[in-house]
């Protein structure tokens, strides 16, 4: 019975929490979606309270939610990490317009070999995720990595266990390089990951299991693997050339890529320019062509307009990459449309 | 004179009388609306569950129960790794936690120096408080990694090559996976097992004991012969409650499960359960059979609590039977 009325007293408690939590004003501005944006549209937020009074509420619910969320029209923005398609777009009369720029990076956890110095192509690197690779001393991966001693070790692969962007954008990269890939894994906000494979919840769970397991290779952004200070290892881009990411390399892919199509998401996987990072992929902001409050429309397009202008080096201290400046210009034009 | 007030009296009395008998009506209806809340509400759930869940249902049918699939990409959904899943780690975990619960509450009310008595039992009560993300973060950041080092090991020298048991220890040694979560989880319904079963073991009248112990039987005896018979009905209650508690953990299993979405028959290898299959996959379910699969599984989750209270109820009312209480 002690035991069940503490229980009661901590539920009272969680409950106040989150009686005062909800308690908004109504000129806030509201946005949910994604969560991997979430750290830089938080850190942005409070840069333009301070600087505008305004608030600005982002909630990381995931890419899904957030564009269900748009739609159902509950929220001022959405965020999603996977671009809505065209015709989606029209058919919700939703404006959408990237924001700022990330990588996936592969990391690995080999006792004896030094971050970078494992090469892999993106073949090998699909084979190993799809589970055809299961031995670190593969010859598929010794043919790559003469120099490197590796050892008579197990793979174990590590991805996300909830839907999410990055896996979006790691998946649909593996799946460009092959066919078997994208007929086991699949490619999408989850997969089905062969049966070597450890789920962890979010890029701190996979990065947790990575650095804790002994033979794991898996996939996180490059800021949480910055983050946390993993291993990374060199993936071999469309021009030939074996690159270690970092958020030169992801904006070199980004500068190739051509930003004119509406809904503004180009492919920017396996770009060719000869510095970029081959899984780079940026994150979306949706809003209303017509929204029903004209201020808080107008104050959705101040947000991003400020923050686009001014929180360039904000996004890149969390280990984002901000849009080129030509891609800035665009995006301002287009958000011209949401009224 | 005499009559008037009487009857006045009388009068009094009666107002009164009905005054009470309106004030425990109130009482008996507005406290019977509470108990058929409750009831509505467990209606409730179960009735959304279904509606939401249906679209699944249709799909795959009954099915759905016993397929060994789960792929996202494809849009197949099938419940039996996320049940199976689901048991094993319950059942193991009760098959570590029951033995040691008993021993501990067997220890603070038959052994124990009645000074050390307060300080274990509040620690029992404290580590039931322990939100279940704490024995997540501890059980991968630091129980997986020891245990794929200095346990995983030892155990696939020693029993890999034992026919049928072997197989339990198969796979690379990973720390997280089934075996793992059923440790947590144990540690976790410890605390709850335990100070039921020290509740009950309080319970047993002296007299009992004492004459046990005076025809001169051993501590253990005392315990097998007398404790046990006598609190039957409240271990298996404390027992059924761990039990509750491990098949709808969350937050700890869904961190050293592994979260993978298959059976495998290793004991070594990641799996999932129902709770953390839902924790991982709604917040970004798509909208059809993936979302309406993961309301079947709690769906699924709702029932095999039900049957586990079933059973409990049983045993209870067969226990309490053969007492002839």
């Amino acid at each position: 019975m002690q035991i069940l009325n503490k229980l009661a007293q901590g539920a009272l408690v969680a409950a106040m929490g989150l009686a005062f939590s909800v308690s908004a004003l109504a000129t806030d501005i509201n946005g949910a979606g994604a969560t991997f944006p979430y750290a830089v549209y938080a850190k942005w937020a409070e840069a333009y309270q301070k600087a505008t009074g305004n608030k600005v509420n982002y909630q990381a619910i995931g890419s899904s939610g957030g564009v269900k969320q748009i739609k159902a029209k509950t929220v001022d923005f959405g965020g999603s990490d996977a671009p809505v398609p065209e015709a989606d777009l029209d058919a919700a009369h939703l404006v959408q317009v990237p924001t700022v720029m990330g990588g996936v990076t592969i990391v690995m956890n080999v006792p004896g070999i030094a971050s970078g110095k494992l090469k892999l192509d993106g073949v090998t690197a699909a084979n190993i995720f799809r589970g055809a690779i299961t031995k670190w001393n593969d010859p598929a991966i010794a043919k790559l990595n003469p120099s490197v001693a590796l050892p008579d070790l197990a793979i174990t692969v590590a991805h996300r266990s909830d839907g999410s962007g990055t896996t979006y954008a790691f998946t649909n990269y593996l799946a460009k390089q092959s066919a078997d890939f994208m007929r086991e894994v699949g490619a999408g906000n989850t997969g089905n990951w062969p049966s070597n494979a450890v789920g962890g919840k979010g890029n701190a769970g996979v990065a947790a299991t990575v650095q804790k397991i002994k033979g794991t290779i898996g996939y996180v952004d490059i800021a949480d693997a910055m983050k946390n200070s993993m291993n990374f290892v060199a993936l071999k881009n469309k021009a030939g050339n074996y690159i270690v990411p970092n958020q030169d390399s992801v904006a070199d892919a980004a500068a190739g890529a051509n930003f004119k199509v509406k809904g503004m998401a180009p492919d920017l996987l396996d770009q060719s320019h000869k510095n970029a990072w081959p899984i780079t992929s940026a994150t979306y902001m949706l809003a209303y062509e017509k929204g029903s409050d004209a201020a808080k429309q107008k104050g959705v397009v101040e947000f991003f307009t400020w923050s686009l202008n001014n929180g360039q080096k904000m996004a890149e201290e969390l280990g984002f990459v901000p849009l080129p400046a030509g891609v800035v210009k665009m995006v301002e034009a287009e958000m011209k449309n949401i009224k | 004179m005499s009559e008037p007030s009487a009857s006045a009296g009388i009068d009094l009395h009666a107002r009164q009388i009905r005054k009470f008998r309106m004030q425990d009506r109130i009482f008996h209806y507005s406290t019977q609306l509470f108990a058929f809340v409750v009831l509505a509400s467990l209606v409730g759930i179960l009735v959304s569950l279904t509606i939401e869940a249906w679209p699944s249902l249709k799909a795959f049918g009954p099915a759905f129960f016993w397929t060994n699939i789960w792929s996202v990409p494809d849009d197949q959904f099938g419940a039996l790794a996320a049940i199976y899943g689901t048991i094993v780690t319950s059942v193991l975990a009760l098959l570590f936690a029951v033995p040691v619960s008993f021993g501990i509450a067997l220890f603070l009310t038959e052994t124990c120096p009645v000074w050390l008595r307060r300080p274990l039992g509040t620690a029992i009560e404290l580590l039931a408080g322990v939100p279940s993300i704490v024995y997540g973060i501890w059980g991968l950041f630091v129980f997986a990694p020891l245990f794929a080092d200095y346990v995983q090991p030892p155990m696939q020298a020693l029993l890999g090559d034992v026919p049928i048991i072997g197989g339990w220890f198969s796979g690379p040694p990973i720390g997280v996976g089934i075996l793992t979560a059923s440790i947590v989880l144990s540690m976790m319904v410890i605390p709850f097992i335990a100070s039921v079963m020290r509740d009950v073991f309080e319970t047993v009248p002296h007299v009992l004991k004492e004459s046990a112990y005076g025809l001169g039987c051993t501590t253990w005896e005392v315990a097998r012969n007398i404790v046990l018979p006598y609190t039957r009905v409240g271990v298996i209650g404390g027992i059924m409650l761990g039990l509750g508690r491990a098949l709808g953990e969350t937050m700890a299993v869904t961190f050293v499960i592994g979260n993978a979405n298959r059976i495998n028959g290793s004991l070594f290898a990641p799996g999932t359960s129902i709770a953390a299959t839902l924790a991982n996959e709604f917040g970004e379910a798509d909208p059809g059979l993936h979302i309406a699969s993961l309301f079947a599984l709690g769906l699924v989750l709702f029932v095999i609590s039900f049957v586990v209270l079933a059973i409990s109820r049983w045993l209870i009312s067969r226990s309490m039977g053969s007492e002839g209480l």
